[in-house]
């Protein structure tokens, strides 16, 4: 579905990916791991059209989209929760979710993609009238994955989705993704709490500074022994923080 | 008691014209964060193409409206041969603002060039299209009272396209979060040359509404109004659509109540003056936020 060959991206004089491959196929559940900095998010960018590929090609559905406008791969059925939830702070959390359906001209299925995303989260119910920019960091949080989900993408990048969350909450985030998935939708998911993403996803890529370090199946990544020391706290403590 | 009156009704009329160039700066604003100092050559390249166009016997309203499309068109392809590919190297704001002053040069010196327009002044046809109305000894105009009512309609139509339509939620979406707009699948190029249109547009308007009133253009007719509708603007809260209204309005009022009694010299420079009160007093603005900044 998606497969990415060689890809660099530099900003100005830093290399942030120095030439990557990676495959997600139909169904799956592929989880990008890594320390801060080791160009995750960047992937993403790239993947979305925010910045621009050096290198290298990004073939999504077998069109190469390396350098397609972000409004072009959005309407190809990808969509992004982004890193820092970058939502519209002045608009409702309604029209946020309107933005993130902005791609669709199919009245009804926005209508039953709004019911799906309130169902979903009861709290973006709740508050629907209320701007965005004056809800909690984690009701933002759930504002950046419902308005990812309103427009029905086949698939979804995730950045770091469960951070800012309650322990509870994000049990519950894994969950939703796991469901999401079952439903159809292809997921690439960024996590610091490799752990519980490795838990969930089929396949793991594990980057180094702008490097493959290793990939595989994500069962076997968790008891890799180099995997468990570097990102799984195997020699202590290791930041969660972004 | 009546000149009062009088002077007021002129105001509140200019300043409905303002509004229409002001809407230009503060919606361009809004989008990219950049005062568009262009706007004002546009105001006056429309004009210029309603004299044109009227000199070529298509009569007025057809002038107008070919003098909107022409002046839309414009103002975006000045955005897209010298403003884009600034965005693009990243180049720094101050680069960009230049350019915009450049920019009005250009425009305004070629329209003085002698085989084009001319540096001197032209006759415009007049807007007085009916009789003035008459309320004991104040005379309106009907060129007044159209530039009133068009302004008005006009700016309610922009205010339900901004509030209540697709590309208005997109242009509010990149207005709040450039980025995310991206995100989301918004074509923010087409969004920011739309902003351009609608701005040139309003404009070219303006121009029709005011030559019409004065009867009377020149080259750098655009200069001092693009300007005082800059500052009407600010004084409103850049950015905001009703900001440019109250802002215009303001600027209209003062200085026509300036003229009538305190002489007519005084009249240019009250939009400067109240810019600058505004500045010190509430440099956001009438209802101006802070954090208007990109996110
Ligand atoms: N806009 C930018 N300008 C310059 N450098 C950048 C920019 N964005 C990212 N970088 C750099 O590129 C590298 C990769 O950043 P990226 O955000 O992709 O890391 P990440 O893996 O997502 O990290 P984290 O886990 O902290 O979110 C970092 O060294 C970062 O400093
Ligand atoms: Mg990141």
């Amino acid at each position: 579905m998606l497969k990415i060959d060689n890809l660099v991206v530099s900003y100005g004089p830093i290399n942030a990916l120095k030439g990557i491959s990676l495959e997600v196929k139909q169904g799956e559940i592929v989880t990008l791991i890594g320390s801060n900095g080791a160009g995750k998010s960047t992937t993403l960018s790239a993947i979305t059209g925010l910045v621009r590929a050096q290198s290298g090609s990004i073939r999504f559905l077998g069109e190469d989209i390396t350098h397609a406008a972000p409004h072009r791969i959005i309407s190809r059925g990808i969509s992004i929760s982004p890193e820092g939830r970058e939502v519209f702070p002045a608009l409702t959390v309604h029209e946020n979710l309107r933005l993130g359906a902005y791609t669709r001209k199919d009245k009804a299925g926005i209508e039953q993609a709004y019911d799906r995303v309130y169902d979903l989260f009861p709290r973006l119910k709740e508050r629907m009238g209320q701007i965005a920019g004056t809800l909690s960091g984690g009701e933002q949080q759930m504002l950046a994955i419902g308005r990812a989900l309103m427009s029905a993408p086949r698939l979804l990048l995730l950045d770091e989705p469960s951070m800012g969350l309650a322990p509870n909450l994000v049990l519950m985030i894994f969950e939703l993704i796991e469901s999401i998935n079952k439903q159809g939708t292809t997921i690439l998911l960024i996590e610091q709490n490799a752990n519980m993403a490795l838990s969930v996803a089929d396949r793991a890529f594990v980057l180094e500074t702008g490097k493959i370090a290793f990939s595989g199946d994500a069962r076997t990544l968790l008891q890799d022994d180099r995997v468990r020391s570097a990102y799984l706290g195997g020699k202590g403590a290791q930041s969660r923080r972004g | 008691m009546q000149t009062l009156l009088g002077a007021i009704i002129n105001g509140l009329a200019l300043g409905m014209a303002y509004a229409l160039i002001a809407v230009g700066y503060s919606m361009v604003f809004g989008v990219l964060r950049l005062i568009n100092f262009s706007h004002g050559s546009v105001y006056a390249f429309g004009a210029y193409m309603v004299y044109f166009f009227v000199s070529l016997k298509v009569g007025l309203f057809p002038a107008i409206l070919i003098a909107i499309v022409l002046s839309g068109l414009l103002a975006l392809t000045i955005d897209k041969v010298a403003l884009e590919p600034l965005r693009r190297k990243k180049s720094i704001p101050i680069a960009t603002l230049i350019t915009t002053i450049g920019m009005s040069f250009i425009i305004q010196n070629t329209l003085s060039i002698d085989y084009i327009f001319g540096s001197e002044k032209h006759g415009f046809p007049s807007l007085n299209l009916f009789a003035p109305i008459v309320i004991g000894n104040i005379t309106i105009q009907s060129s007044q009272i159209i530039m009133l009512v068009v302004a008005v309609v006009l700016l309610l139509i922009l205010t339900f396209v901004v509030q209540k339509t697709k590309i208005g939620l997109a242009m509010r979406a990149v207005q709040q979060n450039t980025k995310a707009a991206h995100m989301v699948g918004v074509n923010v190029n087409f969004v920011i040359s739309f902003t351009f249109f609608i701005g040139g547009a309003c404009a070219a308007i303006a121009g029709a509404l005011i030559a019409g009133y004065y009867g009377i253009i020149s080259p750098s007719m655009g200069s001092t109004i693009g300007l005082k509708a800059f500052s009407a603007a600010v004084v409103g809260g850049i950015g905001m659509l009703h900001g440019a209204v109250v802002g215009g309005l303001v600027v209209g009022v003062a200085e026509c109540l300036a003229a009538q009694y305190l002489g007519s010299n005084v009249r240019d420079p009250m939009a400067f003056v109240i810019l600058i009160l505004i500045l010190i007093i509430k440099p956001t603005g009438f209802f101006g936020k802070k954090g208007i900044t990109k996110v």
